[in-house]
């Protein structure tokens, strides 16, 4: 089923606050399999320049769609979850995350297309502090297999 | 923050040696409960065929991961990527055995813009596959 073209254009409120912390930091640096001393050692990261250990450049993959995650089970979207695969993401960095953050996203779905037989929906979230400074921002695009068929 | 890398010292067509990461059904196991991504087609090989998928798959960030940690690795320091940017282009398969699947990430830096940023286009291949296209980032050098 095509998806609801409505959507686009639609922000969602500012989620609730992620508490960055170094054991999750740790533990993602760790699943992925980097060893970078960056993501666990406190004072090679201030040696380094930065007030705690940092995250990779993908770890804003973790919250990064909990303000607008609810847009994807809404049934008047029409999108069957059982089919959907990530189709592109990007990161556009201010300053790396790192371990004491508290951030909060705000998300928008800025496009939904048909791409042969997928539907690409894409969301982009914008990253600050609690105290407003910008973090990053991403752009999440993803694809339900079959959706356009 | 500052990369190891010094701007004046890479050449436009400049190639970042290539690098291989293993992936096994493990790390995906322990990437979906780092990343809160428990999509089944990551774990479940039976879900994963049921919806027309030929085994599990990696998650598309792990393989992202990957390729964050060449540039990062080459850089020396991952506050010194300031954009990154993938297509999902294919999937990496994870077969249930001891040897998995390996990531192959090549590098070459495609432009160098003002302010001592390069572009790294990036190149991720699994088997014949190319899994990721369109994969740029661009690094603030020293």
């Amino acid at each position: 089923m095509a998806l609801n073209r409505d959507f686009v254009g639609r922000t969602y409120p500012p989620s609730a606050p992620y508490e960055v912390s170094r054991v999750k930091i740790k533990e993602f640096a760790a699943a992925i399999g980097d060893n970078n001393p960056l993501y666990r050692d406190r004072e090679a990261a201030q040696a380094a320049g930065y007030p705690d250990v940092i995250a990779p450049p993908t770890f804003p993959i973790v919250f990064s769609l909990q303000s607008g995650g609810e847009a994807l089970v809404d049934p008047d979207l029409g999108l069957n979850l059982a089919m959907v695969v990530h189709g592109e993401q990007r990161f556009e960095y201010v300053r790396p995350v790192h371990a004491g953050d508290e951030l909060v996203m705000t998300s928008t779905i800025t496009d939904i297309r048909t791409a042969g037989r997928n539907e690409l929906l894409t969301v982009r979230s914008e990253v600050r502090t609690v105290q407003g400074e910008p973090v990053c921002v991403t752009y999440n695009t993803i694809v339900e297999r079959g959706g356009a068929g | 923050m500052t990369a190891t890398v010094r701007y004046d010292e890479v050449e436009v067509g400049q190639e970042l040696p290539a690098a291989e990461y293993n992936v096994r059904r493990v790390n995906l196991v322990m990437y979906a409960g780092a990343s809160g991504d428990f999509n089944q087609i990551h774990w479940n090989e039976r879900f994963a065929k049921m919806v027309g998928l030929p085994d599990v798959i990696a998650h598309g960030m792990f393989t992202m991961a990957q390729a964050g940690r060449f540039v990062t690795d080459w850089a020396g320091d991952p506050g010194a990527v300031v954009d990154f940017g993938v297509r999902f282009s294919s999937m990496v398969v994870v077969p249930d055995d001891d040897r998995g699947a390996t990531i192959s990430v090549s590098g070459v830096v495609e432009e160098k813009l003002e302010d001592k940023r390069v572009v790294v286009g990036l190149t991720a291949r699994a088997g014949d596959a190319k899994v990721l296209s369109k994969a740029r980032a661009v690094v603030q050098l020293s």
